[in-house]
């Protein structure tokens, strides 16, 4: 019986080093690919404080951008630096709702704002869409991490039509 | 008492038989500016920053949201505090801005807004004050940093250029009708024109 116990024991040993055991002889080359996901850390090693990078300044150029696909929510081309939106006020609405676009000329939030989710208009501002920065953020001036290969609806399409004319 | 009162009225009211009048005009003159530095240097410490957040009030409310906005910390290292912007630089308006500041000692000592609860219910009013003041000055404690000559508009955003080149250039608006909450969080700006 104690042979038996003994036996246990050590196998069980066994399972739980091995993981260890195994990741301690994981060649370099493992390690390159386990290092080259893309993070916000680079390849800097675990022990090491990575030297933080510049922040990136926001965009203020005023100028509309493009949408990536029809539904995007547009993006916010200037700085909202301490722009208050919570209970007491919203400083976007004070330029962009629809009473104050005459004099800042800035564009009207659409009407699907003032609608609730059962399709009913609201003379304010719908509580579902009053926090801005949920779905509209400024862009900064900066590189993106991972790139991204999304190609949108009409691109696909017109390349379709291309090939079936072909 | 009365007897003192009457002692010493007499002694004011009587002319000088112990001193000449060149000691005394001499000693008037040096007490003269013995007591009118000493009121100026107390003038001046109450016209601090860590005598304004002294109290838990000011601390903890105004001078905290302070912190985040570009007035306490920027690029340029440069820091509006507290006096810079709420107490007038000019003699005659700063005296009567502290007189008027005696009501905020009342405050102080029946706790008017000691708690943030008791804070944020007075805060319309608190900035209406300060807009309706800065209103009639037109804005000079922002002018006193910020001069409308020296603005270069080609270093500002195509949106802030044409608001100072157009309303503030013609006098039409002044600094506060638009920077509002700059330094500190809004109140609820309900009815607030340009809200």
């Amino acid at each position: 019986m104690k042979k038996l116990n003994l036996a246990v024991i050590a196998s069980l040993l066994v399972v739980a080093v091995s993981p260890i055991m195994y990741s301690l002889n994981a060649n370099a080359a493992d390690k390159e690919t386990i290092n080259s996901v893309a993070t916000l850390r680079d390849a800097t090693p675990i022990d090491v404080q990575k030297e933080p990078n510049a922040i990136p300044k926001v965009v203020n150029k005023d100028i509309k951008q493009g949408r990536n696909y029809p539904m995007q929510p547009p993006v916010i081309p200037h700085t909202t630096r301490s722009y208050e939106v919570n209970k007491n006020n919203n400083k976007c609405m004070s330029c962009h709702s629809r009473h104050r676009t005459e004099k800042s000329q800035a564009p009207m939030v659409s009407v699907t704002h003032y609608m609730n989710r059962d399709g009913n208009f609201l003379a304010e501002v719908s509580p579902r869409r009053y926090f801005c920065n949920q779905c509209h953020v400024t862009q900064l001036d900066a590189e993106p991490l991972v790139e991204n290969t999304f190609t949108d609806m009409h691109s696909l399409m017109k390349e379709k039509s291309k090939a079936n004319k072909h | 008492m009365k007897n003192l009162l009457k002692i010493g009225w007499q002694t004011v009211r009587k002319p000088s038989g112990y001193y000449s009048l060149g000691a005394l005009v001499i000693g008037g003159f040096i007490a003269g500016i013995i007591f009118w530095g000493g009121f100026n240097t107390a003038l001046e410490v109450t016209n601090t920053e860590a005598f304004c957040i002294s109290c838990h009030e000011m601390e903890d409310n105004v001078y905290e949201e302070m912190k985040t906005t570009i007035h306490f910390s920027n690029r340029s290292g440069v820091r509006a505090t507290c006096p810079d912007c709420h107490v007038p630089h000019a003699w005659t308006d700063k005296i009567a801005r502290k007189m008027q500041a005696s009501k905020e000692v009342w405050g102080m000592l029946f706790g008017t807004i000691d708690t943030r609860e008791k804070f944020l219910a007075h805060r319309r009013g608190l900035a209406e004050n300060e807009w309706r003041r800065l209103k009639a000055n037109d804005s000079l404690e922002c002018r006193n940093c910020h001069n409308f000559d020296y603005m270069d508009f080609t270093e500002q955003s195509e949106r802030a250029s044409y608001q100072h080149s157009t309303a503030l250039a013609d006098g039409e608006k002044t600094c506060i009708d638009c920077h509002k909450g700059i330094a500190h969080q809004l109140p609820n700006m309900k009815g607030v024109e340009g809200w």
